[in-house]
């Protein structure tokens, strides 16, 4: 409790202190980084809760984002319509490919899911009317009225940051809940889940639906975020980066999401944009390979924190 | 209460179970002996619904329960344990059973309130840790449980969703013969409220618990009948008793 309210805490002051420095910029990272948690959060509902290694969260991620954008250029700007219709078209997509693939397991669960969300990705691609693959732009940020100006960066970062606090808190609920408990016991031990009465494949598709629905919600937001819905949203390497977000920032931890987010985007964003000194002393042109960067240091991390970040706070608490 | 008609199961060309008719009478402990791939647990498997049943029926409590699913069995009043314990291991005895209690009471599509503040779960989950002798393991979790408590755990867990008819796959299986007086003690108390069919390799504890014995051989069922006559049979004596029941 003490922690949530101090990670919120600095989270709430961030703005403003950036403000003060002048930096807006970084209030419009900072709330791309926390669109990013809620997908990442959503994805470690199913991968690290639920046990399903999903490699197709993208597709509601970005399914989401489209609906949106969708709605936007036919004319539908209110977020009380638009976000609802977002997390409920990426929840029916969830019911669909959940219901086929969770008959699967193991190395045949991840290629299925990638292969369902592989095919959402072409289905956007082949949508000319609304920018094939050169992707959709947005008229405007969603409304949403009682007088909020989304389109002030300030407001729309404390909307997404508030909406991250909800999802949180959902999940920390979720997770104590009965729900939670009987996802943690399939994990555990599916086939005993089973056989002591629990209808498995159930409790697993509720779950999948509900991180498909989450992840609608950060894809309705990420759309908001640049006014512009790109097809690589449903792109498997998306869903590949949600992963990375997770197995970073910690398996089945309620704060992974998130700070995986964080380090992952804002490592991109810190080696993309600034000249580490003694770096390019010793590789000059090591920002023309930025990505090759990013992955030694996440390996780095990985080595160090073989359970991700999170986990190292919960080691030092317990030692 | 179960009756199996004609039930078989192959894998590819082996034939696992074949052409299997038994009854398990209400009250009764029936053992169900065989030598080492007989076909016992398959068989469990197949009356559990672990396992789909490629031919015959399975009637349980007068209902065709052949093409239901393993978890609507359990709600049925069909729980079984396994030979291999399976157990959640990262739980604590408490959760373990509580869990299973929480199987049958009610929906578990709750996402809100805290699974916590349900006492009456908890309970009824330190009632059966009692039964079992795990008590004073409530916290502990139960990968670090000796082998013997992990097996009386793995009975509990089937307990725990109150059958009316439970199978039992080995339930000393791996045990010295302390551990496994206290696991025939256990059934000995079950066996006044539920029926159970028991697999078992430990003979002593089969003759002293069974009512009646079926034998399990290549598949088939060779022989039932009281242990008496189980014991004196000549083609069981032939098939699988003869060097055990010599001595």
């Amino acid at each position: 409790m003490t922690r949530a309210l101090l990670v919120f805490g600095v989270l709430a002051i961030f703005p403003l202190t950036m403000q003060a420095m002048d930096s807006l910029f970084y209030v419009s990272l900072a709330s791309r980084i926390l669109i990013y948690a809620i997908a990442a959060t959503s994805l470690n509902l199913v991968l690290g809760y639920g046990g399903m290694v999903s490699f197709g969260h993208a597709a509601f991620f970005g399914a989401g984002a489209f609906v949106v954008g969708i709605l936007a250029v036919e004319g539908v700007r209110s977020a009380w319509i638009a976000w609802p219709v977002a997390m409920a078209v990426a929840a029916l997509a969830a019911l669909v490919i959940g219901a086929m693939s969770l008959r699967t397991r193991g190395v045949y669960f991840i290629m299925i899911t990638l292969a369902f969300a592989q095919m959402m990705y072409y289905i956007f691609v082949s949508l000319k009317t609304y920018g094939g693959d050169d992707g959709l732009s947005m008229p405007a940020r969603s409304t949403l009225g009682m007088g909020a100006n989304l389109r002030n960066d300030l407001a729309w970062y404390y909307l997404v940051l508030a909406i991250l606090a909800a999802v949180l808190y959902g999940l920390h609920r979720l997770t104590r809940s009965r729900f939670g408990r009987v996802i943690d016991a399939i994990r555990e031990n599916e086939a005993r889940a089973e056989a002591i009465g629990f209808p498995v494949f159930r409790y697993k598709l509720a779950c999948f639906v509900i991180a498909g629905a989450v992840g609608g919600l950060a894809g309705a937001l990420i759309a908001n975020q640049s006014n512009y819905v790109s097809p690589s949203l449903l792109h498997w390497i998306q869903s590949g980066t949600l992963m990375i977000m997770v197995i970073l920032g910690g398996v089945g931890t309620l704060w992974g999401g998130l700070i995986g987010a964080a380090v992952l985007l804002g490592l991109e964003h810190l080696i993309a944009d600034y000249r580490i000194g003694w770096l390019a002393a010793l590789a000059p042109n090591y920002q023309d390979h930025a990505g090759l960067a990013v992955g030694a240091v996440l390996l780095a991390i990985v080595l160090v924190a073989p359970e991700g970040i999170a986990g190292l706070f919960r080691r030092r608490r317990h030692a | 209460m179960l009756e199996l008609r004609g039930v078989s199961k192959r894998f590819g060309g082996v034939v696992a179970t074949d052409d299997v008719t038994l009854d398990v009478v209400r009250g009764e402990v029936h053992a169900l002996i065989g030598p080492n791939g007989a076909g016992k647990t398959t068989l469990i498997g197949q009356i559990s619904g672990v396992l789909p049943t490629d031919m015959g029926r399975i009637v349980f409590n007068n209902a065709d329960i052949t093409r239901l699913s393993a978890h609507a069995r359990v709600h049925a009043g069909l729980a079984r344990s396994y030979q291999i314990t399976s157990i959640f291991r990262r739980f604590s005895v408490l959760d373990n059973l509580a869990l299973a209690v929480q199987a049958r009471s009610g929906s578990s599509f709750s996402f809100w309130h805290p699974l916590a503040s349900e006492s009456p779960l908890f309970d009824e989950a330190r009632s059966i840790a009692a039964e079992i002798g795990l008590a004073d393991k409530l916290d502990a979790s139960a990968a670090t449980l000796a082998h013997g408590e992990q097996r009386a755990l793995e009975v509990g867990l089937a307990l725990a969703t109150r059958p009316q008819l439970v199978l039992l796959d080995e339930p000393m299986a791996g045990m010295g013969p302390e551990e496994s007086n206290r696991i025939i003690a256990l059934m000995e108390k079950m066996r006044e409220r539920l029926t159970i069919l028991l697999v078992e390799h430990d003979m002593d504890a089969v003759f002293r618990l069974a009512t009646r014995i079926s034998v399990l051989v290549n598949g088939r069922i060779i022989a039932t009948g009281a242990p008496q006559a189980i014991r004196a049979d000549p083609e069981v004596r032939k098939a699988y008793l003869g060097e055990e029941l010599a001595a």
